[in-house]
Parts: structure tokens; C-alpha cells; sequence
């Protein structure tokens, strides 16, 4: 297959393409590694993946090609090329969260959503680079080097999911899985200038995604286009019994692309996950006035502030003119303790993951450095060379709120506070407002080693951190450029109402049109 | 005396292995001696990525237990992480409950003051949580083996008041809590399986003194027994302790019971900070008001209420009771021997009899016993309506043992089915008086004590079958 038709191409029509026998998967797997070579993704370039293996994947598509052979329901990602964080357990390919500790770690059981993937005909091409344990907002705290911005290679690709950011943005895969605790996915996205999704907690299933803070933790989706996040977010959505914190609620059908067509469905082995045959979005091709014709878009204050970059500014006001030539209101609103994110994220956020990366201690997987004297020289060997800095200071963090004479001053003030949060949240979708409108990042991507002090780095996430102490769903999709970077919009909506949420995302990404990328 | 000094003030925290066929969190296997991490999976070996789902069953037999207790059973209760680093703990945590356990409130009577009231030991919560695994230190040379088939287990943490004064009344709250968790089939309660453990909080204060004094936990106790003497080696060593002006600290000791007394723990008990919070990877556990009233409406019968029951029903002694409702397997076994052969007096003589000594000798447990109720109850049939003598029962029932056919049968086979016959009895008369000339004599000149020998003799001489009432009426027509 020919690179550049394979780098033009959604996963749907890709999908297509292999089910009429037009490509064969194989083939389609090959232009990804090829288009993965021409753009530099190796580890001297951009440094995407941390572990590819194409033969490997050759040989997969044999499954899909075998399906194809005997007329048999390929699935409707027949072939699509995928690339996955490397916090997801994944059978065949090393799993290593970009940690020194997990060095070489394939897990012997694989992630929830990569079997739901694979059953749908999709092929696992790579594991991408990533902070460390998804702890860092720039792809920095990788172990194994920084992931470099396709767009500018003196910049960061955003974090933690940067390696699958730059996987979807320089051309090599339509869709990339990458996780969420708060914004991992939407940032990346925004500075990568790809389409970046975070479910509603409970949406996704968490069962094989390291855990990094298990209550705000989830799977995310990057894609090239909406319609490319939609379709993955449609594939891996649904309740799964092995995660007990996963939903039961339906999942319905959120792909563009099955608009007026007969719909395939998206198969879930595992599941009693129920579908809706719901088509997605009533949007009549060019966008016009009654395309979002009684949707109120609320604009929060407190994500506008004045420090907010005026580029950034100017391109989100174009998009709420999008909005409103489109037929909705914008009404301004208040999400009053939004500015508590921060703080209250830094304090439930270490705790948990103080406990979570507990169990990499040395005795049953991963790094064991022993010095021979017993079992606490042995722990402290091995978590003080096999953790970076970033994780070691959360760590730390962590422990100290969760000590005995701290915890309710800290993580039960702080759990008090997210409650509020949310509440703010639901007062305004309570009141009328289908979805929210804010700036994805306060700027766009910075150049590498530009941000040594981890507060200011902590800031990165300011706009996006409250989609995830609230649990709402949210999305980030490209609404312009600043100096020749890509800046993101978010739409938020509200818990498990994805669907008006891709609604709107399709809308402005089809008002906007090549303004998106200008 | 010490004991007039100091009052010894104990609580104890029992942990109890539930009866579930598959761990707490995961599908893995709980049985009990499978090779070395066998039953094991990503989720109770903690791989990255692997998630805790609840195990319902474990549910069903915590909320049993703690209904038993008379415990109230909370509507919501919340699953906490107890955070600290040992090999054998897979995560780094336990995952098991704390602010808001599954249960509180309850209590057991234990036995009877001189007033004759209950002696009531309070029970301050029953949580869930998961066992660890096992470290084994003593396998290889210079390093420690781990084996994971426990981890994970389902277990109860049971915590009293500090309600005991004595080591007798430990012992007595820990014979009783066993019995009632038999009795709610909630647990194989086998401190030799590691089905039961038990740490021990002890303190010691001058009696009137309301406030309590600094308690050491004592730990590694194998028997109730061991847990008495730990008890009291512990409760010595703190009299003797403040009697010398010295000061009990708080810490935790280990009980060997080769020497016969507590050691310091190792491991700086005091210092840990388990760091609780709530477990985020499940949510609360909600239970319907409706569902736990219908386990308490559907819980099995308790032994107070049991041992009411039965002594109403078969007038049986407080005593009497205590022994047969020790188990109910045996209390099963009994009453069924008692309704069948409509005789409680006489069930209760075998049963504790040469049932109990049959299992004591085989070391069998009353549910393999080869005589079922029905057999016995048989038995005891035959010897209320006469067909076999009291002494020729004891065989038959050997014989039904060994056999394991039924006591009729046995009796007829035997020919040891009673022979009421005149005739046939005064021949073995004659014959008695003409082998034992000397002492026919004496009988028959009036020495009457010897009646009991003859009436012996008669008895060995018809294999048992003699009805002894009719051979003493015989004899003594004899003497005149």
C-alpha cells in the first residue's frame, strides 16, 4: 500500500478498504512501519516506541487475512494499525510503563480494551514511549529518553501519552490507546494537534492498565480524526466484569462514519455490555445553522483567565463562533472550585499511587537489585534505581499524606474538595448546559528541558485535571495554530453522555475545517 | 497474692478463614495444601494491571458470622487499603476494611456468673479482608521462600471488647466463638490448619480502677490452650514488672511455648503507619436491608438456643447438653439417635459412650462414623423392648461397627437375641449350680451376695442372651 494513501486514511475508510479486499492487512501494517521509518520514530528521531516489532505484527494480520479468506465478519477495524501506552498490558510485546523497574516485563495477560480491539480486527503494531509510569505531562520522565513533537522535534509531544500523540500525529497509526489520571491524553493531543479522549470514569475498563492513581485513572483514545476516536472509544467502552469499577451503563454508537450506513457491530467478547443502535450525530455535510440548533455550550470563567495565552485565546473564541454559527448558544457559566484542582489533584493522586507502586518491589517481577544484606537493603536498592525522580517525589509525596497524624488534613480535605468540584460540574449540566468549551492547555507545546520546576510543570494540566477529579468525559481536538504549534479546545460533557460530546466535537471539527491546522 | 493486686484485662482479635471455595478477589482455588503457588493468577500474584472483583460468597459468610455474633450488619461499608511492605504481601497492601467495617456492635455469652447470670463478652466489629501469603524461612539455606496460595484468601477479623478477666475466660470466649462459627458453617475454625488465629491484648490494672493499663499483644499462639498460658505467663510478667517500678510498654510479643514464655516481636509493631485509605479499585459494598434480614431469618440455630431446645425435648441435664452440642455434627448425630428411638436418656449414654470412645480410639470425626443414627437408634430399640440384654448390645454395636450391617441383623446372626424362656434359662441355671459346686453351695446355704457371681456365670454362659431379670428371679427361688 502506498505510504501516502495510508497516512490520508481514517481508520474507517481503512477498515474499509481491507474488507473489500482492496489491501490486504498485511500490507497495511507494512505502510505503517514504513511510513514509522520515513518519519523518524526510532529511538535517535522521535523516539515514539518503546517496543515494535514488525514481523511479529506481519504475522498477526494472518488472523484477519484468514477471516477475510473464509467471507467470515472481519470486524470493524479489519486491519487498522494500532499503536498502545506501555502502561496496557498487551500479550506479545513488553509492558513496561517506561520504568527502569519493569525493564524487559511482558505480561502474561493482556488488557481488557486490547482484546476488544483485536477482536474487531485490529492489529497492535507498538508500544509507545511515556512518562514514567504516565507521571509527567511532557514524555520527559521516560526511562528510556524523551518522545520528540512531529511538529517541531525541539518541543515535547505533551505527556504522559506523548509516544501515542506523536504515533497518530506523525502519520503512523489512525488510532493510538493512551491512559488518562489528569489529562494525559487531552494535552498530548492538543500539542500534537490530534484528537485526544477521556472517557467517563467507569466507561473504559481499567483491567491491564497499570495503575497509576486507580480513581481517576482511565483508557484513553487518540485519534487523527473524531470519527478515528470514536470508533476506538466505541470498541473498548462497555462494562467489564473483571473491573468492578467499570459501568454497566450502554454504550451507544458514536462513529461519523456509520452515518446512513447499515452499522457493524462493535464486538465485545467478554461482555454483556449492551449497544444502542443509535447513529451518531444528525450532521447534514457541510455544517450549517441547525447543526447544533438547541445546544447550549457553557463557557466557564475560570479557564479564561487573563494570563491565558491571547493566541489561545483568540483561536477558542473563533470555535465559540463556530458554535454559534452552527445554531447554539454559548452561555457564560462558573465551575467556581475548577482553581482547587491542582492542589487537590496532587494530594489524592501521589496517595494512591504510593500504594499502587507498592508492589514493585523486587521479589516476584521486574528490576531486583540486591546488595546481599537482607530484605530493606533489597527494597531500597531496587525502588531507588528502578523509579525516575518524578515518580520517587509522588511516591514520597503520597506516603507523607497518607501518614497517620496527616491524612485528614490532606487526602480527606482533599477528597471533600473533589466532591465539590464535581458538584460544580453537575450544577452546570443540571442547569441546562449541554457541554462545556474551554482552552485545552494554557499553552502550546514548550521546547524540551524548558520546564525544570515540577509545579510550573504541574500547571500543564490545570484545564483539563478537573475532567478527572469529576469523572466527566471530555475531549481535546485541534482548533488552530500558535507559531506553527497546534492548540487544543476541550469539550466536556456530562457523566457517560459521550455522545453529545462527539456531537459536538464532529461539529466544530467540521466548521473549523483546514482552520484547525492554521 | 498478685491476682488481688492486679486485675488482668483481655481482649482478643481473632482472624477466621472463611469456608469459599475461591479466593476473596480472584477465581483462584483456597484449598489447603496444593504445591507452592499453584493457586495463583495475575490478581492474587498482584501483576501490574490486575483488578480486585469481591467475592460474593465471602460476603454471604462474613454477614452469616456477624449476624451470629448478634453484631449489626452495616448497610454500607468500604473496603480500605492497609498499606506496608513484606514479601508475602503481593501488593504492598491488604486489602480489608477500617472506618467502616462490614459489621459492630455484637456479643456471646460464655457461661453463667455465681448469680447465674450470662457472662457476656462484647464483640466490637467483624471486617472482611484478605490473607496474606506464607513466608517459609527454614526451607533454604540463607533465603526465604514465598508461597503465594494464600494470599487472598477470604478471612474475618473478629475484635472483642477487653471484656476478659482470666485466662479461663479467654479460653472460654474462644471455645464458644469456635462452636458458634461451627455452627454457622461460616469456617473450618482449625487453628492447626491456620483456619483460626488469634492475637491477644493484654493489660493489667489495680481492680476498681476504671481506666486501662499499657497492653502488649502477645501473637503465635497454636492452641486455646496455648493462648491461656500465654495469657498468664504475660499477665506475670507485667505484675512483676510494675511490682519491681518498672513500666509495661506497649509492644508485641511472640509466645514460645517450648519455654513457656513471650519474647519481643522482631518487628517494631508500634512504629507502623498502615497509611489506610479507601480502596479505590472497588466501590463500597452495599448491602439491601432486605438481603440481611433474610440471612438472619434464614441462620442456622445457635447453641444456646440449640441446647434449649433439645433439653426441653428429650430432658437432658445443662451438663449433658454442654457435651453433645459441642459440635453440631454430634449434636446432629444425637438427636437423631434420640427422636429415632424416642429415648434421649439412652442416646446420650451411647453417644457419649461408646460412640465417643469408638471415634477417640479410631480418631475418626462423627461424620465418617461407620454407625449412622438410624442404626443405633435400632439398638437401642432392641434393648427397651428386650430382644437383646444390655450386655449383649456392647457387642452387637462392636459388630455393627466392624460390619457395618445393621443391628438386627447382627443380633440375629449372632444368636445374641434375648432368650425370655423358663426352660431355657433354668437349664443354664442347673448347669451353673453343677459346674461351680462350691459356690452353689454357699449360695444355697444363704450366702447371698454371691448372686451377682451366679447371675454372671448364667450370663457368660448364654452368650448374653439370658434375660438377667428372670435369672435372678430364678436363683433366688432356688435359695428359697
Amino acid at each position: 500500500m502506498n505510504v501516502a494513501d495510508y497516512t490520508r486514511l481514517g481508520a474507517a475508510a481503512l477498515s474499509g478498504k481491507v474488507r473489500s479486499g482492496e489491501v490486504a492487512p498485511s500490507e497495511v501494517v507494512r505502510a505503517a512501519f514504513e511510513r514509522a521509518r520515513d518519519i523518524g520514530a526510532g529511538p535517535d528521531a522521535l523516539n515514539i516506541f518503546l517496543h515494535a516489532d514488525e514481523d511479529a505484527s506481519v504475522t498477526e494480520t494472518k488472523e484477519v487475512q484468514e477471516h477475510l479468506d473464509s467471507a467470515a465478519d472481519v470486524g470493524i477495524l479489519a486491519g487498522v494499525p494500532i499503536a498502545i501506552k506501555d502502561n496496557i498490558a498487551s500479550l506479545g510485546l513488553p509492558t513496561t510503563c517506561a520504568s527502569r523497574i519493569l525493564g524487559g516485563y511482558v505480561s502474561p495477560f493482556e488488557a481488557t480494551v486490547v482484546t476488544r480491539l483485536r477482536a474487531n480486527g485490529a492489529v497492535i503494531i507498538a508500544k509507545t514511549n511515556m512518562d514514567e509510569f504516565a507521571m509527567g505531562s511532557s514524555t520527559e520522565n521516560s526511562a528510556f529518553g524523551p518522545t520528540r513533537n512531529p511538529h517541531d522535534i525541539r518541543c515535547v509531544p505533551g505527556g504522559s501519552s506523548g509516544g501515542s500523540a506523536a504515533a497518530v500525529a506523525s502519520g503512523i497509526t489512525p488510532i493510538a490507546l493512551g491512559s488518562e489520571t489528569g489529562g494525559s491524553v487531552r494535552q498530548p493531543a492538543a500539542f500534537c494537534g490530534v484528537v485526544g479522549v477521556k472517557p467517563t470514569y467507569g466507561r473504559v475498563s481499567r483491567y491491564g492498565l497499570v495503575a497509576f492513581a486507580s480513581s481517576l485513572d482511565q483508557i484513553g483514545v487518540l485519534g487523527r480524526t473524531v470519527d478515528d476516536a470514536a470508533i476506538a472509544l466505541e470498541i473498548i467502552a462497555g462494562f467489564d466484569k473483571s473491573d468492578s469499577t467499570s459501568s454497566d451503563a450502554d454504550v451507544p454508537i458514536y462513529r461519523v462514519s456509520a452515518l446512513g450506513k447499515p452499522a457493524p457491530e462493535a464486538r465485545q467478547p467478554d461482555t454483556e455490555a449492551m449497544r444502542i443502535g443509535r447513529s451518531p450525530v444528525p450532521l447534514p455535510p457541510p455544517p450549517g445553522p441547525e447543526t447544533l440548533k438547541g445546544i447550549v455550550i457553557g463557557k466557564p470563567k475560570e479557564y479564561f483567565p487573563d494570563s491565558l495565552d491571547p493566541s489561545i485565546k483568540s483561536h477558542c473564541e473563533r470555535a465559540l463562533d463556530r458554535f454559534r454559527s452552527m445554531g447554539a448558544t454559548v452561555r457564560d457559566v462558573s465551575l467556581p472550585r475548577s482553581p482547587l484542582a491542582i492542589p487537590v489533584y496532587y494530594v489524592l493522586a501521589p496517595a494512591e499511587a504510593s500504594s499502587n507502586l507498592a508492589r514493585f518491589d523486587g521479589v516476584r517481577y521486574g528490576l531486583r537489585v540486591d546488595p546481599g544484606k537482607g530484605l530493606k537493603p533489597m527494597y531500597d536498592a531496587t525502588r531507588s534505581q528502578g523509579f525516575g525522580a518524578e515518580v520517587t517525589r509522588r511516591i514520597l509525596l503520597g506516603t507523607y499524606v497518607l501518614s497517620a497524624g496527616y491524612y485528614d488534613a490532606y487526602y480527606k480535605k482533599a477528597q471533600a474538595v473533589r466532591t465539590l468540584i464535581a458538584d460544580d460540574f453537575r450544577a452546570v449540566f443540571a442547569d441546562g448546559v449541554h457541554a462545556i468549551f474551554t482552552p485545552t492547555t494554557p499553552t502550546p507545546a514548550f521546547p524540551i528541558g524548558a520546564i525544570s520546576d515540577p509545579y510550573e510543570m504541574y500547571l500543564n494540566d490545570i484545564f483539563t485535571v478537573t475532567a478527572n477529579l469529576a469523572g466527566v468525559p471530555a475531549i481535546s481536538v485541534p482548533i488552530g495554530r500558535v507559531r506553527r504549534l497546534p492548540v487544543g479546545g476541550q469539550i466536556i460533557a456530562a457523566h457517560f453522555d459521550e455522545y453529545t460530546m462527539f456531537r459536538v466535537a464532529y461539529a466544530l471539527e467540521a466548521a473549523l475545517g483546514a482552520e484547525a491546522h492554521q | 497474692m498478685t491476682r488481688d493486686r492486679y486485675e488482668m484485662v483481655v481482649g482478643l482479635e481473632v482472624h477466621v478463614q472463611l469456608k469459599t471455595r475461591s479466593k476473596a478477589f480472584c477465581g483462584c482455588s483456597t484449598d489447603f495444601g496444593a504445591a507452592p503457588n499453584v493457586n495463583t493468577c495475575p490478581v492474587c500474584l498482584a501483576l501490574p494491571g490486575a483488578l480486585p472483583v469481591l467475592n460474593e460468597h465471602a460476603v454471604q459468610l462474613a454477614t452469616r458470622a456477624a449476624l451470629g455474633l448478634g453484631c449489626t450488619v452495616n448497610p454500607i461499608s468500604v473496603f480500605a487499603r492497609k498499606n506496608y511492605f513484606y514479601p508475602d504481601l503481593p501488593k504492598g497492601y491488604q486489602i480489608s476494611q477500617f472506618d467502616q467495617p462490614l459489621a459492630t456492635g455484637g456479643s456471646i455469652a460464655i457461661g453463667k456468673d455465681e448469680k447465674g447470670d450470662d457472662v457476656r463478652i462484647g464483640i466490637t466489629r467483624l471486617h472482611m479482608e484478605e490473607d496474606a501469603g506464607k513466608s517459609i524461612h527454614d526451607r533454604y539455606p540463607g533465603a526465604t521462600a514465598i508461597d503465594l496460595n494464600r494470599a487472598g484468601v477470604p478471612l474475618i477479623e473478629i475484635v472483642s471488647e477487653p471484656d476478659m478477666r482470666s485466662a479461663g475466660e479467654a479460653g472460654s470466649y474462644l471455645r464458644t466463638l469456635k462452636q458458634i462459627l461451627q455452627y454457622l458453617d461460616v469456617s473450618d475454625v482449625s487453628m492447626e490448619e491456620g483456619s483460626l488465629r488469634v492475637d491477644a491484648n493484654i493489660s493489667v490494672r489495680p481492680p476498681g480502677q476504671s481506666k486501662l493499663g499499657v497492653k502488649t499483644e502477645v501473637k503465635n499462639m497454636n492452641s486455646f490452650s496455648a493462648v491461656e498460658r500465654a495469657l498468664e505467663a504475660e499477665y506475670e510478667r507485667q505484675c512483676a514488672l510494675i511490682d519491681s517500678g518498672g513500666k509495661v510498654e506497649q509492644q508485641t510479643l511472640l509466645w514460645d511455648g517450648g519455654r513457656g514464655a513471650v519474647r519481643p516481636s522482631r518487628t517494631k509493631e508500634g512504629s507502623h503507619d498502615y497509611r489506610y485509605f479507601p480502596e479505590p479499585d472497588l466501590r463500597p459494598l452495599i448491602l439491601d436491608t432486605g438481603w440481611i434480614d433474610d440471612a438472619r431469618k434464614n441462620l442456622s440455630e445457635l447453641p444456646d438456643a440449640r441446647k434449649k431446645r433439645v433439653g426441653e425435648e428429650f430432658g437432658l441435664a445443662s451438663g449433658e447438653l454442654d457435651q453433645l452440642m459441642v459440635t453440631p455434627a454430634l449434636a446432629d448425630y444425637y438427636e437423631a439417635v434420640a427422636r429415632q428411638s424416642r429415648d434421649g436418656k439412652g442416646a446420650y449414654n451411647w453417644v457419649m459412650g461408646e460412640v465417643s470412645a469408638s471415634l477417640r480410639a479410631s480418631g475418626q470425626d462423627i461424620t465418617q462414623f461407620r454407625v449412622r443414627p438410624a442404626d443405633l437408634a435400632q439398638l437401642l430399640n432392641l434393648v427397651r423392648d428386650g430382644t437383646i440384654s444390655h450386655t449383649a448390645a456392647k457387642r452387637v454395636f462392636a459388630l455393627m461397627l466392624e460390619t457395618g450391617k445393621p443391628a438386627a441383623q447382627v443380633a440375629a446372626d449372632e444368636g445374641l437375641v434375648q432368650v425370655g424362656d423358663e426352660g431355657a434359662i433354668a437349664g443354664w441355671v442347673d448347669e451353673v449350680l453343677h459346674e461351680h459346686p462350691e459356690e452353689a453351695a454357699r449360695y444355697l446355704a444363704g450366702e447371698k451376695k454371691l448372686q451377682g457371681v451366679l447371675v454372671g456365670f448364667v450370663m457368660k454362659k448364654s452368650k448374653g442372651r439370658a434375660d438377667p431379670k428372670r435369672v435372678n428371679q430364678l436363683l433366688s427361688a432356688r435359695a428359697g
